[in-house]
């Protein structure tokens, strides 16, 4: 059952990081391990906790749940269950979620005998999400400053706090994100585009990596060839990630004015005298 | 760290390659200058050029070429031709479309006249490029998988500065050319039609721009991860599958339960970076010839959270202007 015509000589025994063999076994597709155990743990918790917050509340609309951080006036302390308190508890569980599927892709990693460049790389995302719900909160003193979790809720919650410095837009690594976020989405297409175009020939045979450099050359003047492209996107989308957790971090516990305000610096620079 | 394949440890230098041959006409179009750079060797392919000039090239790269002189040139105007200024005023210059009072007709050079000229150059050159790619790719027998995923961000190119102005009726609803400018115009759009963030289309381009990033994030590292394999040699794996491409297609049926195959994991790419300029651009042509406020369209349709309340007006729901009926929300 689930298992691929070539799966069962890869399902071997071992690469796991704790537990030995304990939870070395897969369910359906899935892979288990220690930290499938605790994976599911967290994330079962966690949306519990949203479903009771959203029962508490009696407000079923999948567009409208919100489960808000606790007011300011908490500070970094606890909050009552029903003011913040859930969200709190989501919080935690959600990053034990993401830490245990983090370290469940490097047990599988090690089973398959790959890189960890897939765990590192989900990595970066796990520490855009710490940056909003942790760091600056922690840097600014309130857990109130966390994005709420809600489908409507957090994008009133990226408006507001994206008003509250002006005009969010001119905060110069959200620029950089944003123009990584399109190079990586253009790259993308690129490269999805020119394996199809070579493995769907519009006439002839099958095309080969020569086909793929020439295209790029007489279009562009430069290949970067098959492996280059991965690291290259790779590379692109970790920027985007990185950037999007710096634009955020620095809102706030180090620039507290109108985005459009930072640039006088510039404007300023005696050079222009 | 050394087994990660992450750089080009040793960079072997062979001999030029000059490409696949194309017929002896278009072949002399390809440039004989060949150049080689180690740093760009570290990551991908070190040789530079050559490239295919062809008349749809030139041609494409002249109308650029003009497009991006007519805004420098306007922008150098608008501080009085004095260079320092110019460098200085950079991203706050701004090359404007026709103020609304001119609808669609042709405003006077200097009040946007200009920008009706660049733009229209810039979309020569961009359809120019586009036919380029499309003949390129047939010239080499290749499918032409390039030039539909380019038309897709020609799309939203189109609908931002000719389909919606046209069906709004003036010029002046189109974006401008400049840094901060095209930024303003953006915060501007959104204000106007009640927050762009309800709109179900911009969500949608959200989402797949949001979702290309985590697909390139885990294609390029699947692949890198299993290089050691030989992952990287992607169509031989779609041909003739190898332990690379099990390796790669077990580790996310064990992660997520779920798994591509070396080919369709560049179909799920493909789409998911088409589908965010398409979803956007629809977005972008509904607003504000279709439904006025997404705010107010979210809200008649139970989309919008119920917040504590502070005792604060809303303006927005105070203004009587936007108490009239809904446009586009039946």
């Amino acid at each position: 059952m689930a298992m691929l015509n070539f799966e069962r000589k890869y399902r071997v025994r071992g690469g796991t990081l704790v537990g030995g063999d304990l939870f070395d076994f897969w369910v359906g597709p899935f892979y288990v391990g220690f930290f499938g155990v605790t994976t599911v743990f967290f994330s079962f918790l966690g949306t519990a906790m949203i479903l009771w917050g959203a029962a508490h509340q009696g407000v079923f609309n999948i567009w409208q749940i919100n489960i808000a951080p606790p007011d300011l006036k908490y500070g970094l302390g606890f909050a009552p269950m029903m003011e913040g308190g859930l969200w709190q508890v989501i919080t935690i569980c959600a990053l034990g979620a993401f830490a245990s599927w983090a370290l469940r892709e490097v047990e599988i990693c090690r089973k398959l005998g790959m890189g960890l460049h897939v765990p590192v790389a989900y990595s970066m995302a796990v520490f855009a999400y710490f940056s909003l719900e942790v760091i600056r909160p922690v840097l600014m003193g309130a857990w109130g400053h966390g994005f709420p979790y809600g489908i409507m809720s957090h994008l009133d919650w990226v408006s507001n706090t994206g008003y509250q410095y002006l005009h969010f837009h001119y905060n110069p690594a959200h620029m950089i994100a944003v123009t990584l976020f399109f190079t990586t989405t253009l790259a993308l297409a690129l490269h999805g585009a020119l394996v199809l175009s070579s493995t769907n020939p519009s006439n002839g045979a099958i095309k080969t990596p020569e086909h793929e450099d020439t295209f790029f050359r007489d279009i562009i003047g430069y290949s970067v060839g098959t492996l280059g492209i991965h690291r290259l996107g790779l590379f692109l989308a970790l920027a985007a990630v990185f950037w999007s957790a710096v634009c955020i971090i620095i809102s706030g516990p180090f620039w507290t004015r109108g985005w459009p305000e930072w640039w006088t610096w510039w404007l300023n620079m005696p050079i222009w005298h | 760290m050394d087994y990660q394949n992450l750089f080009t440890q040793t960079q072997v230098t062979g001999p030029i390659s000059r490409g696949v041959p194309i017929n002896s006409y278009d072949q002399r179009e390809r440039t004989q200058g060949v150049s080689f750079s180690s740093l760009l060797g570290k990551i991908g392919n070190a040789q530079l050029g050559p490239i295919y000039l062809g008349r749809l090239g030139v041609a494409s790269l002249a109308f650029g070429m003009a497009a991006f002189f007519i805004i420098g040139m306007n922008m150098l105007a608008q501080v009085d031709w004095n260079p320092i200024q110019f460098i200085r005023q950079l991203f706050w210059l701004s090359l404007d479309a026709p103020a609304p009072k001119y609808g669609l007709g042709l405003a006077p050079l200097n009040e946007g006249g200009w920008w009706n000229i660049a733009g229209l150059f810039s979309t020569i050159a961009i359809l120019l490029w586009w036919f380029r790619t499309y003949r390129r790719a047939l010239a080499l027998g290749m499918g032409t998988h390039v030039s539909w995923a380019f038309a897709s961000a020609i799309w939203l190119f189109l609908v931002l500065g000719l389909f919606r102005p046209v069906l709004m009726g003036s010029w002046s609803e189109a974006v401008p050319f400049g840094i901060f400018s095209h930024l303003d115009w953006t915060a501007a759009l959104s204000i106007r039609y009640g927050n762009l963030f309800y709109n179900p289309f911009h969500m949608l381009s959200i989402f797949f721009l949001y979702g290309s990033v985590l697909l390139f994030a885990m294609h390029g590292a699947t692949i890198l991860a299993v290089s050691r394999y030989g992952g990287e040699r992607e169509i031989e794996q779609i041909v003739d599958r190898g332990t690379a491409s099990e390796r790669a297609a077990l580790f996310w049926r064990w992660t997520m339960g779920f798994n591509a195959t070396m080919e369709s994991i560049h179909r799920w790419a493909w789409w998911f970076a088409v589908l965010t300029p398409i979803s956007g651009g629809i977005g972008i042509l509904l607003t504000g010839t279709v439904v006025d406020n997404w705010y107010l369209w979210a809200m008649h349709h139970g989309m919008v959270p119920a917040y504590p309340v502070t005792n604060v007006i809303d303006p927005s729901l105070a203004t009587p202007a936007f108490s009239a009926p809904l446009q586009g929300a039946k």
